[in-house]
């Protein structure tokens, strides 16, 4: 399927655009990079795309993405970590930057930015580190990184430690008003952890991490935010009490945001009895109830967006007993069927709402070109259906990594086609180069 | 009757028929080691692999002897003494040693599942060891049997164990096993020791000693795992000494024929006294001599044997 002409029609699909307030059977004429118009074309005006009973909507953006080039290219590159995303039905990803160097300086950046330019199937945005090598000790070069095309800041797979060095974080990013993104963890409390501390975990003998080592250190960023300003993204909200607190914060009009992943909306603590160093992850997978009040979140608007945190890991390194193994799965693939499964199927999220939990939203936190699908907009088009089944099979992802405890399940929600700044980049299983 | 799947892993999937039949069979295997030639073919041109990660005098002892006592051809294996030294994973390990076509794995390990882990990935019978602070199946069951033993039944009977409870694989398994016999159970043990939710395992929590003490039928008194303390979680021995070492005075507040076990490393003078660890409550030597008949009766199952059934 190769699209010969500068000029295309998707064709008949039902076109979502939140932020427009379109909900309706429409066709979308693409020309060249652009949109050039939304509303019924004739085969004349261009090549048509059939999309029929699909679901046509802005861009999904992968918020937290940890693409791990440069320094382990053995489990992702910026190559397969796009394509990952693109057959996952995102057209961008933030990259993390804790990678191998950490990417703390404006050189990092343009690294990154040039590579996804070569080698990206979908749009990277990276994110540069708060502080410098992630040591929680002296701020990064924030406005130089900002300039080279850094979209946020996060020291995340770790948190920022100390309360003067976060305060310092919210206070000098007011010169780009860029978000910093937060891994919120009291590693006193989370120690040596290894999964949620809760009747499961005294069960299996793991070490627990409580909910609170999460829920005092949002409690405190919370604190800061309030008396400094500054813009605060919450990643991986995990616990129902970091989410009260949230719910809380946005009452009294705060800039702060939270993203949720799909796995902390569909895996609890219990699976664990398995061992599956595949469910290893932080912050943990927590309770039943944790998970219900993550979807009310969602449903209230507690919580921002949905993110994956895809985190490959080398299969040596999570065939381990469960102590030795790295925390962290992958979820670019998956994360749609999850989500449609989890909030569509059962009525928690309207389609419209999911949009925007996976588009709208990560753009606006991000401050990047707004998502939506009007005239002389960057054509970036996620097309899916959120009601076909399919079966997750590790065999078939195009990431380097298999870390995934979603392997064999079956799922409602399914990508079907990826358009990337006008070019199809992904179609039913097939990459355009 | 045999038990079920090929492995032994935890008390906790056992169902109390299982451990019932296990019972049994070790009863019976008890006697072989009373013989002059203390030997049965059972398990003849079987090849077991002791491999252990952590450091063992009984359990280690108690599974060479109950696999030579049934002929299996069996070796030792150490994580000190083998190329886990040299940075070979566990399940490096496991396939070359099934590579070499054992039948029976017995595992011990500082991680907990690290037995789940190589029963999924290896064909031989996996039979954990201990496996950190998870489980230690094979102590439960010969505690089980001791019990059985010194008390004629294990129903409604009132157990409490003292101690660690945080960092004991052996307070796990033997709640499991304990409860699913219909003992009461309770633990007690200084707050700081005792895991998250452990009432959820439908036992008793007691921070007391002289108050838990009064109506229990037997007390489990596990060891100080000293090499476990650092981190705030004890202020001193000498406190916990105080507050829960089993003395002769403080078995005044007892019943007068309470059973006394321990799993053994004793300390002695820290968790028990001498003057109990030797007296006449003790059953810790019977525990003992019970571990290699349960382990012969595991082993003898697992390898397809018919187990004794209760003929009552």
């Amino acid at each position: 399927m190769k699209i010969q002409n500068r000029k295309y029609i998707i064709k008949g699909g039902r076109v979502i655009d939140p932020l427009q307030g379109i909900d309706e059977k429409l066709d979308i004429l693409i020309d060249g990079d652009k949109i050039e118009a939304l509303g019924h074309f004739e085969k004349k005006e261009g090549e048509f795309v059939d999309v029929r009973n699909l679901v046509v909507c802005p861009g999904f953006i992968d918020m937290h993405t940890h693409l791990r080039e440069p320094g382990r290219e053995d489990e992702e590159t910026i190559e397969t970590g796009t394509k990952a995303a693109a057959k996952g039905g995102f057209t961008a990803v933030a990259s993390m930057a804790n990678t191998e160097p950490i990417i703390d300086n404006s050189g990092m950046i343009r690294f990154i930015k040039e590579k996804a330019e070569r080698d990206g199937a979908v749009e990277v945005y990276p994110i540069g580190a708060v502080t410098k090598g992630q040591k929680g000790e002296e701020l990064s070069e924030m406005f130089d990184m900002a300039k080279a095309g850094c979209c946020a800041f996060s020291d995340d797979g770790n948190p920022i430690c100390s309360s003067y060095m976060m305060r310092k974080a919210l206070e000098y990013s007011k010169i780009v008003d860029k978000t910093i993104i937060a891994h919120e963890e009291d590693l006193f409390l989370s120690k040596d952890g290894e999964m949620n501390e809760d009747f499961n975990s005294t069960k299996l003998g793991l070490k627990g991490i409580p909910t609170i080592s999460e829920s005092i250190m949002v409690a405190r960023d919370i604190a800061i935010l309030g008396f400094i300003g500054g813009n605060l993204h919450i990643a991986h909200l995990s616990t129902k009490q970091s989410l009260d607190m949230v719910r809380k914060a946005k009452k009294n009009r705060l800039s702060i945001t939270a993203e949720v992943t799909p796995h902390h909306l569909s895996l609890v603590s219990s699976c664990l009895a398995t061992y599956d160093t595949n469910l290893k992850m932080k912050p943990p997978l927590r309770t039943k109830e944790d998970v219900k009040a993550l979807k009310m979140g969602l449903r209230d608007g507690t919580i921002d967006c949905i993110a994956t945190d895809h985190a490959p890991h080398a299969l040596f390194e999570k065939e381990m007993e469960f102590g030795s193994a790295p925390f962290g799965i992958i979820g670019l693939e998956t994360a749609l069927g999850i989500v449609c499964t989890e909030l569509i199927q059962t009525g928690i999220l309207s389609l419209k709402e999911l949009i925007e939990k996976m588009s709208v939203n990560p753009a606006r936190i991000l401050g990047i070109e707004e998502r939506t699908l009007k005239k002389g907009k960057d054509a970036n088009i996620t097309i899916f259906d959120p009601n076909k089944e399919w079966k997750v099979d590790v065999n078939n992802f195009v990431s380097k990594s298999t870390n995934s405890p979603y392997d064999g399940w079956k799922l409602k929600g399914y990508p079907v086609m990826t358009i990337v700044k006008g070019k199809i980049v992904y179609r039913e299983g097939e990459f355009q180069q | 009757m045999m038990i079920n799947g090929k492995d032994l892993l935890g008390i906790e999937e056992l169902s109390k028929k299982e451990i019932e039949v296990i019972l049994k069979t070790a009863d019976s295997m008890k006697e072989i080691s009373e013989r002059k030639i203390k030997k049965v073919p059972y398990l003849r041109g079987k090849t077991v692999v002791n491999l252990f990660f952590e450091s063992s005098t009984r359990t280690l002892a108690s599974f060479a002897l109950a696999e030579k006592r049934l002929s299996a051809d069996s070796f030792n294996l150490s994580s000190s003494s083998s190329s886990v030294l040299k940075g070979e994973t566990l399940l490096d390990t496991v396939r070359n040693l099934e590579a070499m076509k054992i039948d029976f794995v017995v595992i011990r390990h500082p991680m907990p599942g690290a037995p789940h882990f190589v029963a999924k990935r290896i064909k031989a019978s996996v039979i954990n060891a201990g496996d950190g602070t998870h489980e230690h199946p094979t102590q439960a069951l010969l505690d089980l049997m001791s019990l059985k033993q010194k008390l004629g039944t294990i129903a409604g009977k009132k157990v409490i164990i003292i101690g660690d409870i945080l960092h004991s694989r052996v307070a796990r398994s033997n709640i499991w096993g304990l409860k699913k016999m219909g003992a009461e159970v309770s633990v007690c043990g200084p707050p700081t020791l005792i895991p998250y939710k452990m009432e959820d395992m439908g036992i008793k929590v007691f921070y007391n000693l002289n108050e838990a003490l009064a109506d229990k039928d037997v007390i489990y008194v596990l060891r100080i795992q000293k090499e476990r303390q650092e981190g705030g979680l004890l202020p001193s021995l000498r406190e916990y000494i105080k507050i829960y070492g089993i003395t002769p005075e403080r078995l005044k507040n007892a019943k007068k024929d309470v059973v006394i076990m321990h799993p053994g490393p004793i300390n002695r003078g820290i968790e028990l006294d001498p003057r109990i660890a030797d007296g006449k409550h003790s059953i810790i030597l019977n525990q003992v001599t019970n571990g290699v008949a349960v382990r012969m009766a595991i082993l003898y199952l697992l390898s397809g044997g018919e187990g004794d059934e209760d003929s009552k």
